[in-house]
């Protein structure tokens, strides 16, 4: 327990804020260009759409994050109405690993991410 | 209900209801002219009472902290009371001192302030006239040239515009306020590639941040892509290649959906775009002008490889219509 503790978050080990900063650049415009789930990022307010990615990849990377189930539940009910559902998960994921691997995150630490995106997956589709 | 107290006398609110319509509805004149919360037309001071944070969006800190707000996007909570004034203190008087028609449809305004008006070159300012009729423009001029200019588009029937274009005469009083935005160029990188890109009067702004990176001694090449429907359309054609002549970094392409020529690009401004500028990784730009368009070519160009921090955006929004207060004739 006390091993795990101690050990630095993947947000700490790929550089942090400004990593996150450069990380969102990349996955939001894979995101954007994903025709199957485009749709859910568009967003007049393209500055708040991407503070709210680099929310998601700063938690999803241990970073500190405000990000609590309830908040994913609430925040994704409106797209689960409109129709999100396992694929479209699944294609955000698969996005965020292609980020990860562009930006040289190695493999171990990209299936840490991994892991924790996917333990989202009942808050995010409100299961 | 939620009450607003303006010179010493209480309007009560209906639910949802802005303090700016809440005002007009009562027949209390407030300035304001997109309400949708971008121009800052509609600025006004809170005296006591809470602001919620969605009515300070976008307002430089020295405004936030002297609980200046924007009354149209602000909807106090059922049951609270807030005190306000008029942003009066944020005016500057202006005096009208040239008119001038740049194109059928395009109005070069000058103002002179009495004291001095700090700005950068791209912003842009609410421009007032005695009555209180507020419309927002952008600068296409440089502080250092002492003179304010604005690109008047006349639109027809337009309150502001035609007045402008009829009634006003040199010599006139009017006021600005502001600056606003976050348009304009800053130094640091100075051989960055530049792209600015707008259509109709979304040129003004371009027209001062194109000038200023010259002045402030870019040496990266700058791309200025003017668009419109028609020929008739594209204004200051000469002063720009005037401008592309004197500095062989400065790339002037003036662009039209229909009526193209040997000097007038055809197409789409995102097609012309491309054309020139086929991989903007690593480029600064500025979008003027037209909402659609802007919000269209933003996109655009953030899939092509433009990082967001260097996408600056200004959508030109109509201003909204009247209200009229109750009883009016």
């Amino acid at each position: 327990m006390s091993t795990v503790a101690h050990e630095k978050s993947v947000y700490e080990q790929i550089g942090g804020e400004p990593a996150m900063a450069a990380a969102v650049d990349v996955f939001y415009r894979k995101v954007l260009s994903d025709d199957r789930i485009s749709h859910f990022f568009e967003d007049v307010d393209m500055e708040r759409q991407a503070a709210k990615q680099k929310a998601f990849l700063t938690m999803v990377t241990g970073g500190p994050s405000n990000y609590s189930g309830k908040d994913m539940r609430a925040g994704h009910a409106p797209l689960v109405t409109r129709g999100l559902n396992e694929t479209h998960f699944d294609a955000v994921v698969e996005h965020l690993r292609a980020t990860l691997e562009e930006l040289n995150v190695p493999a171990p630490l990209v299936a840490r991410v991994l892991a924790i995106a996917g333990g989202a997956r009942a808050d995010v589709l409100n299961r | 209900m939620a009450r607003v107290k303006h010179e010493s006398r209480w309007y009560p609110l209906e639910s949802e209801e802005s303090v700016l319509d809440g005002l007009l509805r009562q027949g209390v004149a407030v300035p304001n002219a997109c309400r949708a919360g971008a121009c800052q037309s509609c600025l006004m001071r809170a005296l006591s009472g809470e602001i919620p944070e969605a009515a300070r969006v976008g307002l430089k800190d020295t405004l936030r902290t002297q609980g200046y707000f924007l009354a149209c996007v602000c909807k106090p909570i059922v049951g609270t009371e807030l005190e306000v004034a008029g942003a009066d203190a944020l005016r500057v008087p202006a005096r009208l001192e040239s008119l001038t028609l740049l194109s059928e449809s395009v109005l070069r305004v000058c103002l002179s302030t009495a004291a001095p008006f700090d700005y950068r070159a791209g912003q842009y300012v609410s421009l007032l006239r005695e009555d209180g009729l507020a419309r927002s423009y952008s600068l296409a001029s440089l502080p250092r040239e002492g003179l304010l200019e604005l690109h008047v588009r006349l639109v027809p029937g337009g309150a502001m515009s035609g007045w402008l274009a009829s009634e006003a005469r040199i010599g006139d009083t009017l006021a600005v306020q502001g600056p606003a935005g976050n348009c304009f160029y800053v130094s640091g990188r100075p051989e960055q590639p530049l792209l600015l890109a707008g259509t109709g009067t979304g040129l003004a702004p371009l027209y001062g941040i194109a000038r200023d990176a010259l002045e402030s001694g870019h040496t990266g090449p700058i791309w200025l892509f003017h668009g419109a429907r028609t020929p008739e359309g594209l204004y200051l054609m000469d002063a720009l290649r005037e401008l592309a002549a004197r500095h062989s970094g400065f790339h002037y392409r003036p662009g039209v959906l229909t009526g193209g020529s040997r000097d007038v690009a055809e197409g789409a401004l995102d097609v012309l775009i491309r054309a020139e500028c086929p991989k903007p990784v690593g480029f600064r730009a500025w979008l003027c002008g037209d909402s659609g368009m802007v919000l269209s070519l933003r996109k655009k160009l953030f899939l092509s490889g433009l990082s967001l921090k260097d996408l600056h955006a200004d959508a030109f929004l109509p201003s909204a219509p009247r209200v009229e207060p109750v009883g009016a004739r």
